[in-house]
């Protein structure tokens, strides 16, 4: 076997070499969604385009904040904001794990000398009402993957099953690289790290996310982005549709704003259901209204 | 004979369903083969990561033919049944046998080849397989547990030519997904397919999956003087991750055995799966670990051991932060966030739960021989780790933890997390233990006393767990469990079949082994019913301000005021119905509880109607005497299980509990002295002679009331009968001396003594004399033998 010896991956080449590669696939190389979210999932070229039956091919970094996930850049593990990058496939082509580990390769992993594993994972995120059955891939014992088929979205079973991956990048290339704390980890080939990017950001968002937001304020655009949806998804746009993806929207600001009050500590354990019930029901309209159209569109 | 090979070839397995697909997939076959008329001589399921294989040797080629005789309408009977037959059958009527006026219709079937059957054969398991979670993919409507790729079906060395939502039948399937060529291959048979699937890195057998683990792991350790720590759960799982499994030693820093061994021990578990490793010296755990991966690699492993290395210490430091951060918070922090954690919705918070826990130890304590103030005090620190950082991402070490942090805290920890500075101006007067190595910084803690009671009062787990012997620790495991059982029963969560959700039955269990293990007299029932009180308490409590309003009134009840007026409670919660009726109340502001007498206690409320556990707990539940015999049911059913598998006999148990003893350790005394003296010919005998007496005295009970009173030695009365009457005077004082000492063996010796006058009395003496005088004598006298006897036990219930 030919010893190939290059330099690992600096975090934006494995960026750049995962964008290729489902590019080469046939996949829309999509930017980020410009609102908060919590996870790449909740991009609606996920969200909403694993609804209704057309296909679907896209992948994206999407930046994800976890409000409470912060750690004031003192954990080697945990950030508030990090990166994901989101595959989707629809319908699932039958060879989609051979694809993923072919990407796995593509940036430098061997799977005859590590041990890459599929193992069950369940995925379920009850803030949108989506659920799918699949494995976390672990690389040597780390959860580098979650890839999943998509059973259904806003509480709606899909026509159409997608399959998704979710990459977390930070991890991936912590692996990569070889490095224990990612904020060493070399951003840019000439030697720019993680830390000079980003760990000035984690702690200032983590002092705003615990002890800074205004959490009256925080409820009271929480309302304010509910009444948004309800209004939007009442409206009727040029072609008698309903405003469904600025609806969407309002709830994704919702839901971070939700996230926010919960990493203040705001939120009793009494009222926490409420919230993301409400949150899901919002969603579950919007998938409603939206798979109809699609169905129609179709 | 014809052999079946199938494999349903699939993306990964969940490893935990694997087996039980083995057996599902056994069974259905078996069912279906049996349904199509095929005999076969075995059948053996496979299941592995990525696949599920089944073998059937020795199926016949064909089924056989077959003649069925179908029974029709009488000849006499109308037009409209005979056509009707006819339709049904497809026949003619001269086809139609003629036997007793009774029409037959024979059908004969001709047998079909084996190999036609199995299409649908496979088409229904796979579209019926009973997977815990299944799944569609693609476009398709199929459902498996993850896709499904390929489907080998050979019969007799032949492929059966079908398809399943578009996977083909075929003789072709896969090996290892990263060793070997990689490349699909054709199998002839089972015995070819085993091999093949060998030569491409793959166990089929999970036994030889687990067996080639446990043998590589103990040699990797082995080889550098080390021990693997067995663990029966992980190795299932673990070979149903691998196709090709093969351990390897790793190192971790050894800087993480500062952490308790069960948190480094359950984090390499739970997150990663590995086996933890020891030194066989010391018999403590090694800086090592053995993860089992599905590959050979190129390397000899050596990347990857490193991989995984680095992955388990950013576990271990994520294990450490909770272990630091846990000990700058405390005990104080933790109750406080219990308030905001729901134990059962109807049977409130964890805090409310520790309350009424702390109750009931206070009351057991003197029972045991502990103190009530520090059974109380262990009492409210044993449900606290649920709130660490620690116990939220381990839950199995509920107990373990708060052990480990009441060693390490103060008693009372300043509640103020630590990187808040204290309001004061006074420093905190003893600095928070600093993270790691703190271990054993005990001298600051609660004591070992009251550590090891938080520890181990979840104590004993099941049968084979060992139950605890210090008495504040049995203290807080007695009112746990007793907790958990008043608590359930009362909201009517009781077991039932083989459903028992709340683990109610290892619970009584664990009080019986308790109480039984450690010698405890505790009246059993009175505890019950403390505990019942507790949860009444508690009930009332959630809208207790609404009744203060209404003023005290007086109590007429099984429970004193005293039960329900405590330290914050300063009103009365019980009243009596009369009382109600007077105070003119609205009616829809009392509520009552019913006893099974007919004394009624009850409280009002103004505000809001009654939730549904207040209808239940205040309306529903049945009063203490009623309650507690219920649950004293239960544990006499538990205490039966128990000495069955000690092989003691359960009508004994009834026996005993049918005198209305609750005192567990001398009923168990007593089964045995019974038992023991049941063996004998004596106890034999007189058994025999207690269920004569008591069949006449049943017999004449029926007639009308026995006579009362004692017998008297009449003139003339035979001997034996005047000598019973002795014996039974006799005997009755030596039972009542025994009774009062529990000393069981000499109360039977006493009753043996009985044995040969009973016996002796009924050979010569008639009972049902004609003189009413004698008759009534004797009658009498048996009455006096049966009183007797049933001092020690009821011998009615004994199956002779």
């Amino acid at each position: 076997m030919p010893a190939v010896t290059t330099e690992p991956l600096a975090f934006q080449d494995l960026i750049l070499t995962l964008q290729k590669y489902w590019g080469d696939q046939g996949c829309a190389i999509l930017q980020p969604y410009d609102i908060e979210v919590g996870a790449g999932t909740l991009h609606p070229a996920t969200v909403l385009r694993a609804l209704g039956p057309r296909p679907w091919k896209a992948a994206y970094v999407q930046p994800s904040r976890r409000p409470g996930d912060g750690r004031y850049g003192e954990n080697p593990n945990r950030l508030q904001h990090y990166y994901q990058f989101q595959v989707i496939l629809k319908p699932n082509p039958d060879n989609l794990q051979e694809l993923y580990l072919g990407s796995l390769a593509a940036i430098g992993i061997d799977p005859k000398l590590h041990d890459i594993r599929f193992v069950e994972d369940d995925w379920e995120n009850p803030t949108v009402g989506a659920w799918g059955l699949g494995w976390e891939v672990w690389c040597d014992g780390m959860e580098v993957t979650q890839f999943t088929y998509f059973q259904g979205v806003g509480g709606i079973e899909v026509d159409v099953v997608s399959g998704e991956l979710t990459y977390g990048l930070e991890r991936l290339a912590m692996y990569v690289q070889g490095v224990d704390n990612v904020y060493d980890l070399k951003f840019t080939r000439e030697g720019l790290t993680y830390g000079e990017v980003f760990l000035e950001n984690e702690r200032q968002q983590s002092e705003a996310n615990f002890h800074g937001y205004d959490v009256d304020g925080l409820k009271r655009r929480f309302e304010d982005m509910v009444a948004e949806v309800e209004r939007f998804l009442a409206m009727k746009g040029p072609q008698d549709q309903a405003l469904v993806l600025p609806a969407y929207d309002q709830v994704l600001k919702a839901s971070h704003l939700f996230n926010l009050m919960d990493a203040r500590g705001a939120i009793a354990v009494a009222e926490r259901q409420s919230y993301i019930g409400r949150i899901r029901d919002l969603c579950k309209a919007c998938a409603t209204d939206w798979v109809e159209r699609e169905r129609e569109r179709a | 004979m014809p052999q079946l090979l199938l494999e349903l070839f699939s993306e990964e397995i969940p490893a935990r369903m694997q087996a039980g697909a083995a057996r599902d997939f056994e069974r259905m076959a078996a069912d279906r083969l049996k349904a199509a008329g095929l005999s076969y001589e075995s059948l053996t399921t496979f299941a592995g990561p990525r696949r599920l294989t089944l073998v059937v040797e020795g199926l016949p080629a064909a089924t056989p033919d077959r003649e069925e005789e179908l029974k029709g309408p009488k000849t006499s009977a109308p037009e409209q049944a005979l056509d009707g037959f006819l339709r049904k059958t497809g026949l003619t009527r001269d086809q139609l046998v003629e036997r007793d006026g009774v029409l037959f219709a024979v059908i004969s079937s001709k047998g079909q080849p084996t190999a036609d059957l199995i299409p649908d054969m496979v088409d229904g398991i796979v579209r019926a397989f009973p997977w815990p979670k299944s799944m569609r993919w693609g476009s398709g409507t199929l459902r498996w547990v993850r896709p499904l790729k390929r489907i080998v079906a050979l019969f007799d060395g032949h492929v059966v030519p079908f398809e399943i939502d578009g996977v083909v039948f075929g003789d072709v399937t896969e090996g290892h997904r990263f060793l070997g060529s990689g490349k699909p291959f054709a199998v002839r048979d089972f015995a070819d397919y085993r091999k093949k699937l060998e030569d491409h890195y793959v166990l089929l057998d999970v036994a030889d999956r687990k067996l080639r683990i446990l043998e590589a792991a103990q040699k990797v350790c082995a080889d550098r003087g080390l021990a693997l720590v067995d663990d029966d759960g992980l190795l299932d799982e673990v070979a149903g991750l691998a196709e090709w499994p093969t351990p390897i030693l790793g190192d971790m820093d050894p800087q993480f055995l500062d952490l308790p061994p069960e948190v480094v021990q359950l984090s390499m578990k739970v997150h990663q799966k590995y086996f933890a490793v020891r030194d066989p010296a010391t018999h403590r755990l090694a800086p090592h670990f053995v993860v089992v991966a599905n590959v050979e690699a190129s390397d000899g492993g050596k990347a990857l051991a490193a991989g995984n290395s680095r992955v388990l210490s950013a576990r271990l430091n994520d294990a450490r932060f909770f272990w630091d951060e846990d000990l700058k918070t405390g005990f104080d922090v933790w109750n406080d966030k219990l308030k905001g954690v729901t134990f059962h919705a109807k049977l409130g918070t964890l805090a409310e739960r520790v309350d009424r826990i702390a109750a009931l130890a206070r009351e057991i304590a003197p029972l045991v021989g502990a103190d009530a103030d520090e059974a109380e005090r262990a009492a409210r620190l044993a449900k606290a780790d649920l709130a660490s950082g620690m116990v939220g991402e381990f839950p199995e070490l509920q107990g373990v933890m708060g052990g480990y942090y009441a060693r390490a805290m103060p008693p009372s920890n300043p509640a103020a997390p630590a990187s808040v500075p204290p309001a004061g101006g006074h420093p905190p007067t003893q600095s928070p233990p600093a993270g790691g190595s703190t271990r054993e910084a005990g001298e600051g803690g609660h004591g070992d006393v009251i550590a090891d009671a938080v520890r181990d009062h979840y104590r004993p787990q099941g049968p084979a767990d060992t139950v605890p012997t210090a008495p504040l620790t049995v203290v807080v495991a007695l009112a746990d469990k007793l907790d958990t059982l008043v608590g359930f029963f009362a909201i009517d969560e009781k077991p039932t079949g083989s459903k028992d959700p709340f683990a109610l039955r290892r619970a009584a269990l664990g009080v019986i082994r308790l109480v039984l293990e450690n010698d405890v007299r505790v009246p059993l029932k009175s505890l019950v019913k403390r505990a019942q009180s507790e949860i009444m308490i508690w009930g009332s409590q959630r809208r207790a301000c609404a009744v203060v309003a209404v003023g005290p009134l007086q109590i007429e009840s099984v429970w004193s005021s005293k039960d329900f007026a405590g330290p914050g409670r300063d009103f009365e919660m019980a009243f009596d119905v009369a009382e109600i009726e007077k105070s003119s109340l609205p009616a829809e502001q009392v509520w009552f509880i019913q006893d099974e007498e007919p004394s009624i206690y009850g409280g009002c409320y103004s505000e809001e109607g009654l939730s549904d556990i207040q209808k239940h707990l205040l309306l529903a539940m049945p009063g203490p005497e009623l309650f507690s015999e219920q649950l004293l049911a239960f544990f006499a059913d538990r205490l039966k299980v128990l000495l069955r598998d000690q092989g003691k006999r359960h009508d004994l148990v009834d026996a005993v509990f049918a005198l209305g003893d609750d005192d567990l350790v001398r009923i168990v005394r007593r089964v045995e002295a019974l038992d023991a003296f049941l063996a004998t010919d004596d106890g034999a005998n007189l058994l025999a002679g207690y269920k004569r007496a008591s069949n006449i005295l049943r017999a004449e009970e029926k007639k009308g009331p026995l006579p009362a009173g004692e017998p008297v030695a009449l003139t003339g009365a035979p001997a034996e009968e005047t000598a019973l009457i002795a014996a039974v005077s006799t005997a009755a004082a030596a039972v009542d001396a025994a009774l009062q000492t529990e000393d069981f063996a000499a109360a039977m010796r006493a009753l043996a003594a009985l044995r040969a006058p009973v016996d002796a009395f009924f050979t010569a003496v008639m009972v049902n004399s004609d003189i009413a005088a004698e008759r009534d004598n004797r009658l009498k006298l048996l009455g006096q033998v049966r009183a007797v006897m049933g001092r020690v036990a009821d011998f009615g219930m004994i199956s002779g």
